[in-house]
This record gives structure tokens, sequence and C-alpha cells, in this order.
């Protein structure tokens, strides 16, 4: 069956007078090699320019705060419930007096790991969360030399205050008001 | 000044220059097989990538220097030098240019204007297969030595062709073998390619065999032979051999130029001379010279990342059934025609 009309049938024949002068042939692939040098390069020079990521790219996540600077995390462990490759860990712990400008609900994340090697991307932690807590973002993992340092605490997820994480994109991109 | 002293500097200065070139040729060989790929290639070693031939040059200093226990280790070491020193005495007998004046004494600029020139041109580039030769068979390795068995097969095969188209060059210059004589036998655009385009042709085909440049690389060939005749090398010895194929490119360049692209002639450099001070002439036709030598190093790395590599069988065909009637039939015809119709 014929699929397309590019086809070419394969003739194993003696090659003409012409096909053996074999310049014919080099010229005309000289001439198509010498039009690539004036086409546009495919290279981006990483890590001066970034190739833009399409807005439903899944990549490092975030855990967010809210506009006073609160985590809006409340380890309800919906997460780690969600999360198909068994990825997230935690540890919930009660808010204290007096710590109500750093947790915005009475329980939070005391200790909230992911494991980066185990992740899939999938994102399916960013549609359990019921707090608007976590997302995955247009940021790259970055490498690292131990497999033991790949798993990340609060530390690296959780966004710092001067330094918000943009996810409008993202909450364009699944969640439909 | 004295000769003595203006042939050391000019030696001094083709020999940095032969180098430098060959290190930016590298350079530029990956640059070019990157834009004719549509990449980039080097660009993060300063400005535009620039310092790379630099950086390659320490890597390659800097790499653990391993010599096998089975091979013959002088000739495993006099290998990459032979290699290139005979690819470096090549230059000695190029015109570069037209005589410069220095206290009313004319300097010509070529080291050595012997007059079987062409000759030991042919006769210093086949010395250079020894380098491969040697290096191959003192690795006792089986790919090294079939690379290097290539390497001399195709060199005596291609030689022979090359010798010929030679030949009907210098029928059109009265039998001298002189370059600076073949170079001023071609004033403006009288060029010998003009009325030799088959022997440039198949001059230019053989100079790419001499090189073991694509698509004549067999014995390198990666894909087959590992590295070929280089297999077993490391460290600086490697460099070398790489390095010398550059060298080995710069002197074809410069040699297919003067012997069919007018070498440092171009047209109006007649007029320049009574116009123009001596000295300056001399360097504007150094440059010209220069462009050429860059545009046929530029068409042999063009040709390299353009066509694959020939199979054994049609290179020793095409070496024999093919170049080496055509250029005797060149020859035979330019003989004819240069009897009953003159020069």
């Amino acid at each position: 069956m014929q699929l397309t009309n590019r086809s070419k049938v394969v003739v194993k024949k003696e090659m003409t007078f012409v096909e053996k002068l074999y310049l014919p042939a080099i010229f005309s692939g000289l001439s198509i090699t010498i039009k690539h040098l004036f086409k546009k390069k495919a290279t981006l020079r990483y890590p001066e320019v970034t190739r833009e990521f399409a807005p439903v790219y899944r990549g490092m996540h975030v855990l967010k705060r809210d506009e006073q600077g609160r985590e809006n995390c409340t380890a309800c462990g919906l997460c780690a419930v969600a999360c198909p490759a068994e990825a997230i860990t935690m540890d919930a712990a009660e808010r204290n007096k007096g710590e109500e400008n750093l947790y915005r609900e009475e329980k939070y994340a005391a200790k909230y790991e992911i494991n980066m090697l185990r992740c899939i991307y999938c994102g399916l932690c960013e549609e359990a969360c019921p707090k608007d807590a976590i997302y995955l973002t247009d940021r790259i993992v970055h490498s690292e030399y131990t497999r033991g340092k790949f798993v990340f605490g609060k530390d690296v997820l959780v966004e710092k205050v001067d330094e918000r994480i943009d996810i409008t994109k993202r909450k364009k991109t699944y969640k439909i008001d | 000044m004295s000769v003595l002293l203006f042939k050391v500097i000019l030696i001094v200065l083709i020999f940095l220059i032969s180098l430098g070139l060959a290190a930016y040729a590298t350079y530029g060989e990956r640059k070019v097989a990157a834009f004719l790929q549509d990449r980039i290639g080097p660009d993060r070693a300063g400005p535009f990538g620039l310092l790379q031939p630099i950086a390659d040059g320490v890597k390659m200093f800097l790499k653990e220097e391993i010599i096998p226990t089975v091979s013959d280790k002088f000739l495993f070491i006099l290998g990459p030098s032979l290699f290139m020193v005979t690819a470096l005495m090549t230059s000695a007998v190029i015109p570069w240019g037209t005589p410069m004046e220095f206290g009313g004494v004319s300097y010509p600029l070529q080291v050595a204007d012997i007059n079987i020139g062409i000759l030991y041109v042919l006769g210093v580039v086949s010395l250079g297969i020894y380098g491969i030769m040697l290096g191959g068979w003192s690795s006792n390795n089986k790919y090294a030595l079939l690379g290097a068995i290539r390497a001399s097969s195709q060199m005596i095969s291609y030689e022979l062709a090359m010798g010929m188209s030679v030949i009907a060059v210098l029928l059109m210059t009265d039998g001298s073998l002189s370059l600076n004589v073949i170079v001023e036998g071609q004033k403006g655009l009288n060029w010998n390619v003009f009325y030799q385009p088959v022997a440039a042709l198949i001059f230019i085909i053989t100079a790419f065999a001499e090189c073991n440049r694509t698509p004549f690389d067999l014995p390198e060939s990666e894909s087959e032979l590992i590295g070929g005749y280089h297999t077993e090398y490391s460290s600086m010895k490697l460099g070398l051999y790489l390095f010398a194929e550059y060298v080995n490119m710069f002197i074809s360049s410069a040699v297919i130029s003067s012997l069919f692209f007018g070498g440092y002639n171009f047209p109006g450099l007649e007029y320049l001379q009574t116009v123009l001070p001596t000295n300056l002439v001399s360097l504007i036709s150094f440059g010209v010279f220069f462009g050429k030598i860059l545009f046929f190093i530029f068409f042999f790395m063009w040709v390299r990342w353009t066509i694959p590599r020939f199979r054994y069988d049609q290179l020793m065909r095409l070496g024999w059934q093919v170049l080496m009637p055509l250029a005797i039939i060149n020859v035979l015809i330019t003989g004819a025609v240069i009897t009953f119709f003159g020069n």
C-alpha cells in the first residue's frame, strides 16, 4: 500500500557516465551545504539565552506563601497520597502562639520533603492540594553530585518571602475557575 | 640587512604562520562544520570561542601520556615527529609574495628558490607517509597497522596522478620546476587553471588524498578503524598528528594556489608596482596569496562536511583507472598542442 507519494523505487543499476564522474553530484552537494552556512542556527546559547517553556511545562515544585508571607501548607498529606511515585513525605506540627505570621493555619508542615529522583513531574500533587500550597514551576531541577542531595527539603522548596515565584501561568493552564 | 638575517626572519615568520594558522584551522574546522550543520560551534573560550585552540592545546599537553608496552618505543615517538617535520619543511620553496627591498637590495619572499621546487614539494610530501607508516606499525595494533597500510597505498596511488598533473603545467612553463618561475608565468589573470582545468582538478583531488582528508580519509576512518594509524596515540603525540594534518592542508592550499591559481598574482599587480612602494606591494601580494590559501583551506573543510568517505575499492579504482589515465592523456594533449601550435 502506498502511504505517501515520496517513496522511491530502489533500482540497482549501473551508474551512467555522468554519475560516474561524481562531480555533478559533488557540486550539488556543495551548493546544498553552502546554503546552510547562511541559515539561521538552531542552537540556543544556553545559559545566556534560555528556551521559552510551554505554559504547561512542569518543573521543580514550589511551596507557596500567601500575601502576608505565611506558608500555605497545612500538612494535610493529600499531595503525598496523590503522588503516584511516592516521592513526597512530610511531618505535621501544631502552630504555637506567636507563629501566626509564619503559618496561615493552626497546622503546618514541620518537615516537607520531595525526592526529586522519584518525582515524575505529573502535577497530581498540585491538583490534589486544597490550600493552593504546592505548584510545579518552570524552574529546572539543578544537578547534584550525590543521590541524597536530591531529596529537597523545605529550605529549597518554600519560596522566599522577598523572592516570590510566579505561578500565574500554571494557574491558568490547569485550573478552570 | 644581510640576506642570511632576512632568510632567518622569513623562516621564523613562516614557521609561526604555519603553526598559528594550523591551530586556528582546527577552530575553523569546528566552526565551519557547525555552520554547515546549522549549529554555532565552539563559542565558550573567549569572544566567539577564539581562544579554543589554546584550550585544546593545553588539554592535549595535560593529558596522560600512554606508550604501549608492546610498541617499538623509538619508532613510536619518531612517527609523529617525522610527520610534523615533513609537514613544515614543504613551505620552504613556496614564493609568498613579490620581492621586498631594503637599502636598494632586493630580497625574494621565498626561503629557498631551488630550481626543482615542485619536485622538492612532491618529494617531501611523500616522505610524510613515513610518519604515518612508522606510527601505525610501531603501535603494534591491528587497527593502527590497517590505517597505516591504507595510508601508504593511497599515497602511492595518488602521487602518480599528482605528478602527472604537474607535468602538464611544467610543459607550459618551458620545463622549469622552480615554483618561482611557475608563479611568475601567471601574471594578472593568466592563471594556469584556465589553461589546464583538468590538471587543476586532478591536482586538487589528489591533494585531498595526500592530506588524508574526506572523501579520502580512509587511514583515519573512525567508524571502521577506531582512530586509524593514531589509535594508540595519546596526549601531545596525538596532538602532533592532528596538528600536522592541518599544516599539510595549509601547505597543500599554498601549492594549489601557486601552481594553478596564480600564487601571489592578481589583476592590477603591475600597476600597483608602479605607484606604490615596493615593500607595500609585497605585503599586498602576500595578503592576496594568503586569501587564496584561506579559501582553499575553507574548500577542504567544505568538502569534508559535504560528502562521505569512499569505499576502499572505489578509492583505488578512482586513483588507478580514472585519475592516472586522465592525467597522462592531459599531458599528451598539452604536449601536442604546444608542439603544433606553440605556447
